[in-house]
Formats: structure tokens, C-alpha cells, sequence
């Protein structure tokens, strides 16, 4: 009898942290990894530090190459063109067929063009795939007088950068009255909005994409706005969102809405086929305040270890904990836990602080009866351990704001920001509690405990 | 911005041409009274006999001078060789002293203008450039743009500058004579701080101790806002200015032993060299502390500071080739190789020159306690192919030359017998560790490209692991570059310093078995 065979298609974040935990946990299963992108895992993340200088390509690799075969994860570079779940088999671009006993549908996203006219003008495209970096690196070769980057959100300000650093001038259009309205609050994005400004980026709020308009060689001229501006511009960047990568499987059967359906053990309609990451849509939300298609690094990660648990030990239903994420706007960062309400509530209580310099911030909510519901951290780093702690076990905004200096994730010798949020939270809800003292040693020397 | 860059770098180039054309100029004149003044007495009159022919002759080059020295002097112990006489063979070398008492030329004449011209001329080349360029540095932070950079990613300009400096270390090691031109500009400096003539070793000294501080003022300017950066920079530039340059000459003119009170056996791999010890011995109160000073450290300083701060305490704080790595090495740290293959390498490598220099000082001790008569004169041989091959070769040619091909730490990652010693320390025994942040690395992989000591530091960050590496030197550049704030450089209790999580935060569905 042959070992099981399974079968993954995609190596981005989801499908490889699968096959990695399966392997660990069953050394007898065979495991096929399928991707036509690229023939082996890469970060996504760092695609933009590639067209930066900042690394090179094989530096995206976050396992050698001899990974693979020590770990046997055979790794296959094909475009899927059919899907039969009856007879259990692929069909791919190449001609050729691969029968699976289980497959793990794990393809990521594709961007979401919306039908403007021009869409497809060379000079036009999105930011996802390795595909996409190298097109950008031949649209961005030639002179580029301007570039427009359309839609608010981390990719969109991931391209403005990139091209910020080929010292190409850019206008940053924004649908929404504020950058990355969904989770950012208006104070945090103003002080992106002076980031950008300092950075002589043409920052458009409220702005619409109306069309892209043709010059000559099907090359993109400019665009025109919903105010009925016209740009002029020689790249267009659409970061307007991503979309599951389900296309391919219309005519498979398997049941899809925006992405390929699965309940909580990310079973799919169909038998033995699972789906997890970016494609996958769980029929109810996974938590309260989650959603339904999880889009981010972490989740994918997530979704791949627990269906690698489910095979190696009994089921046990995706079971998110506390939320997390993370960014970097330019030079600064972003992280958050727990959730963060964007518009005021009469059922939160806000804690906002801001560095004098307008460059870091800081801001928890809490429940009327002054629980801790999230934090959202600019220009400084926090730690994870602590605040999954604090979310968890429901701590109150005081306990949390009064050891605040146990969640410093700064470096050694940084100014800890911690004692002006701890005074700031001290006058504006009028409690008080000890400041903890640092000696000289520790501020010579920045031991942490 | 782009007019004082474009001075500030031809400036530079000007002070560089000045020091690679100052060896070609002037002429050697010999003469019998700078023979008699620079060779050692029970030579004095064999040389100055066999020299003789030269006197009156001047030589237009280095090269023809020192030709026309061993035409003279090498048929004579050729000689004495065959017969077996062999405690007659002149085995010093005076090409390098008589080459500098019989030379005549600018820098021995003008030696202020030529230090200005070269060493100058690229100090202020230099300040002027990194400033200018951090005053119109486009968006993308400190690390950007150097894989697009000829001199940082192994291009023809860091060729031509990784084999200047191979060059350049090979002449000063095997054939300091060429430089005796150079070594006169640095003279009365040199009479200024010890009294002394200068050597070879001054003036590579003092080039040193420069470019750590012209460097380490670009770093302070490309790290504003990390502290973390910008103190450990100033300690290096401190330790090399005061500890590695300047204490040591002005303890000469206080006629006390020359000594570097910051290095450490076995990276001072002749601290218990037999001449050494001699000198401690006989050097009164100051020679006898300075032996103890030297054992305290090795015993008790490594070990208890490594204990409570990882070898960072030195090998990013205080050494001198830590120092030139982490100031003039930092446009290069990305070169380093991250491969496994490269970690197994280091490890034997590493290990074994430290094996080396406990195998050789060991025997050293024996002899010297024993009076020499259980080894005699085996020690010198070791100790001279140790010199050759360890302190000059490896440290020197492979160390800093490679700089721009295999990265800033070759010899502190696969030679320094020192940072094998601290990295046990630190390995096994030690507070330090490298925190991941919970679940929050998103496998980008700049912490591994941009670490100097080729620490694969995201295959412990995706994991939710601490990173514990015997060779991390504690440069803070991952988490400096980490754009997700995942790294931090801590010390702290030892208990869950090495842990290995399944499962990273984030989800709840599977319990942590401890």
C-alpha cells in the first residue's frame, strides 16, 4: 500500500506551515507542494525590500533549498487547469495529472481590479506576486515622471514607498476620507497622513479612481479622478484589496462565495479537499469580531498549523485567540492586539497618547467597566506575550497602563515611553499608582528585569 | 547637498591617490653612520662591511634599494647556511629600518602636508560625504539601496577595494618597507605621543583608529534615533581611541611596557609569549599589575560579564577589530553567508583556532617555567607560524580584507580564538538571548540578510524562538531592521531562555505541553 498521499496547492505561508507541521507530526505521509508562481516558499512580505535594494531575491527564502528534500516535501512548479474531486485528481498547465488522497487548497489572493477602463494598460498593476515585483521592476525602468498609487490600504502604501525610493514622484489616492479607515482611527492616520506629507508624497483623500487613460503603445498617460482631474502619470499602482484565488475552481463543484467555503475544521464541500488561508471563507466567523475571509500572514500561519494538528492528533475546530497585526507605514511601525473600535462609542473608553514629536502613539480601549478590549502601538514596539496575557485574562486598562514597563519591546537605551502614557493615563481618568523606579544600573545598562 | 557629497568624495579619492603615491616618491641614500645607528650591535660591523658597496649609490625606488640590500647580504648567509654555522646568519631583517633611515623624500621632508593631503584629505573627504548624504537620503531607512550599490554587493568597486585592502594589509605584514614613506609623515606624531620613532605599526594605528571614528561619526548619523547603535559605536570608538592607540604610546614615554589593557588572551595571543612575560616581570609594580590585570580578565571579566550581557560586553563594546567590523565594516555586514553549510564550518574553524592557542600558549608555559629545556626553541616555531598564519593572515589579510566579499566579521565568526571562548560562554552560561515577540515575525528574512555573523536569525524568529547563538556578537542590527518590531536584545533570568513553542501565540485551539 502506497503512503497517503497529500497534496498542496500553494506555497505561500498557509500551504508550507501545513506541510511543515505534517511532517513533523507524520513522517510517513507523503506530501506534494504545488505552485506555479515560484518553486519555492518565499516571503511575500518582503517583496518591496527586493525592488528597495534592501535584500535580494534569494534572500525571501525563509528555508535553504536542501529543506525540502530532507523534510521530503516534494515541490512541483505547475498551473492547475482542472480539479476532478470524484476522481480525486489535478490536471495541470503542463499536461500532466496527480492523484491525491487528501488535497489542501491554500492559493492566496489575487488583487481586486474594479472594471475601470484602462485597467489593463501596460504601466498598470497590482502588488502581489513574484510576477508582480518583475513587472514592476520593467514598468519603473524607464523614466517615470509621475506614478499614481490608488487605494489606502498596507500595499498601497507599501508601493508608494518603493517608488518613493526610486525617487519617483507619487500621488497616493484614497478612496476613504482617511488612510486605512478599517483600522485606523483618525488620529493615528493623521499622523501618517504628516508622514507622508513629509515625504512630499501628493497624498489624495476622498479620491476615486474614475478611468486610466491610453497614450500611445497601449502605455498608460494618466488617470482621471472622481473630481474629474486628470493626472498625468507613467505607473499605476491598484492596491484597491485582494481578492481569494478561486477562479480556477468554478467548475470543480466544490461550493465557493468570495472564497472556498469550509467550517471550522476547514472542510470544503467536497470529500478530502480542505481549504485554508487567504482563499478560504468560513461559513461563520471563526470569533467574535473576526472575519469570515482571514487575509493576513498570521491567520494563514494559524489556519496551516491547526489543520496540520487536526491530522496528527484528534479534530479540534480553528479556534483563533486573540487578535494581532502588524505594519510598517515608512520608518514607522505599527502594531496592534485585541480590537480596536475606529470610530468613537458610548460603550468605549479611549486612551489616546502622542509623542510631542507627532511620530509615536499609543491608544487602549476598554469597556464601560474599564476592561481591556485592544491596544494600538505607532513608532514603538510592544509585547505580544503581555498584551495576549492582558486580552485573555480580561485585565483592567489600570492594571495594564500601571505595568506598562513590562510590555516595552524597544531596544536597549530607547527613551521608555512608558512613564509619559502612564502619566497621561494618570490624569486623564484621575487614578493614581507608583511609577516604577529604574536605577542607575538598569538605566545604565538596560537590563530588563 | 549633491555639490559637498561630490567634494566631500573626491576629497576622499584625492587623500587615497596621496597615500597609494607617496611610497613611489623620493630616493634612498645609504650610508655607513645609518647602518651603524640601526643595526644591532654584534651585526654592526659584518653589515656595515657588506653594505658598503652601496654607500654613495642612490636608489630611485623601494624596490631597487631593497634589491641591491639582499644582493649584498644574502650570499653571506647563504654562505654560513651550507656550512651549518648557523649562529652566525643574520637573521634580522633592517630592510624595513634601514630603508627609512636612508630614505629622502616629501613626506620625510614635509610630513605635516603629507599626513594633510593623504590621511586628512580622506578624514575630511570622508565626514564631508556620509554627512551630505544622510541631509538627502530618499525614504526607505538605513539599509536600503545596498544590493543596488557596486561597493556593497560585491561589484567592481567592491573588488577594487576589497584588494586595496588585501594589498595593502600584505605589504604591511611581509613587506613593511614600501611603506617607510608613509611611516615619516607619522613620525612626529609619533615623537609627540611616545617620544619614539614611529613604525609601521603606528602608522597602521593610527590609520585604524581614524577611520573607526570617521565611521563611527557616519554611524551615529545613519542610526539617529537608536540609542542602542550610537552608544555602542562611541564605546568602540573610545576603547580604540584611548585603550588601543593612545595609552599604550604615552605609557612608552613613561618608559613602562607597551600594553593594551582591553585585550584579551587568546586574542592577545603573545600575553604569555616568554618576551612577554619577561617584560611584566621586569617592569616593576606597573609590568606585575599589568600581568595579573591581563589574568583577571581572561578568568573573571569573560565570564562574569559575558554571563550577565553575552559577548556583546565585548565584541561589539570594546574590541578593536569588532570595532573597525562594526564602523568601517558596516556598509558590508549583508555579505556575510547565512548557510547552514557556512554555521558547520565556522564551528571547527573557530574551535580550532582556539585549540590552537591554548595547545600553543600551554607549551609556551611549560617551556618558560622549565628554563627551555623541555621544548627549546619548538615554541618559537609555533609561535611563528601562529603569527603567520593566525595573527597576520587570518586576522589581518582574510579579516579586513574580505570585507567587501565575505562580509565584516570573517575572522571574529570563524577565527578569533576570544569570541570562541566568549561564545561558550554565552552559549551555555549566559543571561543574554535574542527575544522573538510572540507570533508577530512575518518570515520577511532581513534579520538574516543583514546579520554580520550569518545567523540564519529568521529560522528562530518563524518559530516563536529565542535565538541563542554562541557567535551572536549582539550588533542589535536585527532588531534595528526587523520591520515588525519581532527582535529584542535582553538579559534576563535564565529560566525559558531556550524555549521551543509548537505552536506560536495567536490561537488557543492546542494547549502547550511544557
Amino acid at each position: 500500500m502506497s503512503a497517503t498521499h497529500f497534496v498542496i496547492l500553494g506555497n505561500g505561508i498557509s500551504g508550507i506551515t501545513f506541510a511543515r507541521h505534517l511532517r513533523k507530526g507524520n513522517p510517513h505521509v507523503q506530501i506534494t507542494v504545488i505552485s506555479g508562481e515560484s518553486p519555492y516558499f518565499f516571503s511575500r512580505t518582503a517583496l518591496m525590500y527586493v525592488y528597495m535594494g534592501q535584500m535580494k531575491w534569494e534572500h525571501l527564502y525563509p528555508y535553504e533549498l536542501q529543506f525540502w528534500g530532507k523534510n521530503r516535501i516534494t515541490l512541483k512548479q505547475a498551473w492547475v487547469t482542472a480539479l476532478d474531486v470524484d476522481a480525486k485528481k489535478l490536471s495541470f498547465d503542463t499536461g500532466e495529472d496527480l492523484s491525491y488522497d487528501y488535497l489542501i487548497l491554500a492559493t492566496g489572493s489575487t488583487p481586486a481590479f474594479y472594471y475601470w477602463p484602462g485597467q489593463h494598460l501596460q504601466g498598470v498593476q497590482g502588488l502581489y506576486t513574484k510576477q508582480d515585483l518583475e513587472s514592476m521592476e520593467i514598468n519603473t525602468s524607464t523614466h517615470v515622471n509621475r506614478a499614481v498609487v490608488v487605494g489606502g490600504g498596507l500595499i498601497g502604501i507599501e508601493m508608494v514607498e518603493m517608488l518613493a525610493y526610486r525617487k519617483i514622484p507619487v500621488t497616493f489616492m484614497v478612496r476613504e476620507s482617511r488612510f486605512w479607515e478599517q483600522s485606523l482611527p483618525k488620529r493615528e492616520a493623521d499622523l501618517v497622513h504628516r508622514l507622508l506629507k513629509e515625504q512630499d508624497i501628493d497624498l489624495r483623500l476622498g479620491t476615486e479612481l474614475k478611468e486610466i487613460l491610453p497614450g500611445v503603445h497601449g502605455k498608460v498617460r494618466a488617470v482621471r479622478t472622481s473630481q474629474g482631474e486628470e493626472i498625468s502619470c507613467e505607473f499605476v499602482g491598484l492596491a484597491t484589496g485582494v481578492t481569494p484565488n478561486v477562479a480556477f475552481l468554478k467548475k470543480s463543484g466544490i461550493k465557493i462565495q468570495r472564497g472556498v467555503l469550509v467550517n471550522s475544521y476547514f472542510e470544503t464541500s467536497a470529500p478530502n479537499v480542505y481549504a485554508i488561508g487567504d482563499c478560504a471563507e468560513f461559513e461563520y466567523a471563526p470569533g467574535e469580531g473576526r472575519k469570515n475571509i482571514e487575509q493576513v500572514w498570521y491567520t494563514g500561519r494559524m489556519h496551516g498549523e491547526t489543520l496540520a494538528a487536526n491530522f496528527c492528533t484528534s479534530p479540534q475546530p480553528y479556534a483563533p485567540g486573540v487578535w494581532f497585526n502588524s505594519a510598517k507605514f515608512f520608518e514607522i511601525e505599527y502594531q496592534t492586539y485585541g480590537v480596536i473600535a475606529v470610530e468613537e462609542g458610548d460603550e468605549i473608553q479611549d486612551f489616546y497618547w502622542e509623542h510631542p514629536s507627532g511620530k509615536i502613539a499609543f491608544r487602549m480601549q476598554m469597556d464601560a467597566g474599564g476592561k481591556i478590549l485592544g491596544v494600538l502601538a505607532l513608532g514603538f514596539r510592544l509585547r505580544h506575550e503581555y498584551f495576549d496575557r492582558a486580552i485573555r485574562e480580561g485585565w483592567s486598562g489600570l492594571q495594564v497602563i500601571s505595568t506598562l514597563h513590562q510590555a516595552n519591546f524597544d531596544p536597549e537605551f530607547f527613551a521608555p515611553y512608558h512613564v509619559a502614557i502612564q502619566k497621561s493615563f494618570q490624569l486623564q481618568f484621575g487614578v493614581s499608582f507608583p511609577l516604577p523606579k529604574r536605577s542607575l544600573f538598569h538605566h545604565l545598562f538596560g537590563s530588563s528585569s | 547637498m549633491i555639490t559637498v557629497k561630490n567634494l566631500g568624495l573626491g576629497l576622499f579619492f584625492l587623500g587615497v591617490v596621496a597615500f597609494t603615491v607617496l611610497p613611489f616618491l623620493g630616493s634612498y641614500h645609504l650610508r655607513e653612520d645609518l647602518v651603524s645607528s640601526e643595526v644591532k650591535e654584534i651585526h654592526r660591523e659584518k653589515v656595515k662591511e657588506l653594505l658598503a658597496p652601496m654607500y654613495g649609490f642612490s636608489y630611485s625606488s623601494t624596490y631597487s634599494f631593497l634589491q641591491a640590500y639582499h644582493q649584498q647580504l644574502d650570499p653571506y648567509n647563504e654562505a654560513l647556511k651550507v656550512e651549518g654555522r648557523w649562529e652566525e646568519v643574520i637573521w634580522e631583517d633592517y630592510g624595513f629600518s634601514l630603508a627609512k633611515a636612508a630614505l629622502q623624500g616629501p613626506s620625510r621632508d614635509h610630513p605635516l602636508l603629507c599626513l594633510l593631503l593623504s590621511l586628512g584629505s580622506c578624514l575630511a573627504g570622508g565626514l564631508l560625504f556620509h554627512l551630505a548624504k544622510k541631509k538627502e537620503e530618499s525614504p526607505g531607512g538605513a539599509f536600503a539601496g545596498i544590493f543596488h550599490s557596486s561597493l556593497t554587493n560585491r561589484g567592481l568597486l567592491g573588488i577594487l577595494v576589497g584588494s586595496y585592502l588585501i594589498l595593502f594589509y600584505v605589504i604591511l605584514y611581509w613587506f613593511p618597507a614600501y611603506l617607510v614613506s608613509l611611516v615619516w609623515m607619522v613620525e612626529p606624531l609619533s615623537k609627540l605621543l611616545s617620544g619614539g620613532p614611529a613604525s609601521q605599526w603606528f602608522l597602521y594605528g593610527l590609520v585604524y583608529t581614524l577611520a573607526i571614528l570617521v565611521m563611527g561619526i557616519r554611524m551615529f548619523s545613519k542610526y539617529a534615533g537608536n540609542r542602542y547603535q550610537q552608544l555602542r559605536t562611541a564605546s568602540v570608538m573610545f576603547f580604540q581611541t584611548a585603550f588601543a592607540f593612545l595609552i599604550p604610546e604615552v605609557l612608552v614615554r613613561l618608559n613602562q611596557p607597551y600594553f593594551d589593557f582591553k585585550n584579551i588572551w587568546p586574542l592577545d595571543y603573545d600575553f604569555f609569549f616568554d618576551y612577554q612575560l619577561s617584560t611584566f616581570l621586569s617592569s616593576g609594580g606597573l609590568g606585575l599589575f599589568m600581568l595579573a590585570w591581563g589574568c583577571l580578565l581572561i578568568i573573571v571579566a569573560v565570564p562574569v560579564f559575558t554571563y550577565f550581557y553575552g559577548k556583546r560586553w565585548y565584541c561589539s563594546w570594546v574590541c578593536g577589530c569588532g570595532g573597525l567590523a562594526e564602523t568601517v565594516g558596516d556598509s558590508f555586514r549583508h555579505l556575510s553567508d547565512k548557510s547552514l553549510k557556512a554555521w558547520k564550518w565556522e564551528r571547527w574553524t573557530i574551535h580550532g583556532v582556539l585549540a590552537l592557542a591554548v595547545v600553543m600558549t600551554s607549551l609556551t608555559l611549560v617551556n618558560y617555567f622549565s628554563g627551555f629545556k623541555v621544548l627549546g626553541d619548538l615554541t618559537n616555531q609555533v609561535h611563528a607560524f601562529y603569527g603567520f598564519a593566525i595573527g597576520s593572515a587570518f586576522a589581518g589579510v582574510v579579516g579586513t580584507g574580505f570585507y567587501p566579499l565575505m562580509g565584516n566579521r570573517v575572522w571574529c565568526r570563524f577565527g578569533c580564538p576570544l569570541a570562541a571562548y566568549l561564545g561558550l560562554v554565552q552559549r551555555f552560561k549566559s543571561r543574554f538571548r535574542i527575544t522573538t515577540n510572540g507570533g508577530q515575525c512575518i518570515s520577511c528574512g532581513n534579520c538574516s540578510t543583514h546579520c554580520e555573523m550569518g545567523i540564519d536569525v529568521r529560522a528562530y524568529a518563524q518559530q516563536g524562538q529565542n535565538i541563542v547563538r554562541s557567535s551572536c556578537v549582539g550588533c542589535g542590527i536585527c532588531a534595528t531592521v526587523c520591520p515588525r518590531g519581532v527582535l529584542k536584545l535582553e538579559n534576563g533570568p535564565e529560566k525559558d531562555r531556550i524555549h521551543d513553542f509548537p505552536i506560536l501565540i495567536g490561537r488557543q485551539t492546542i494547549q502547550l505541553k511544557k
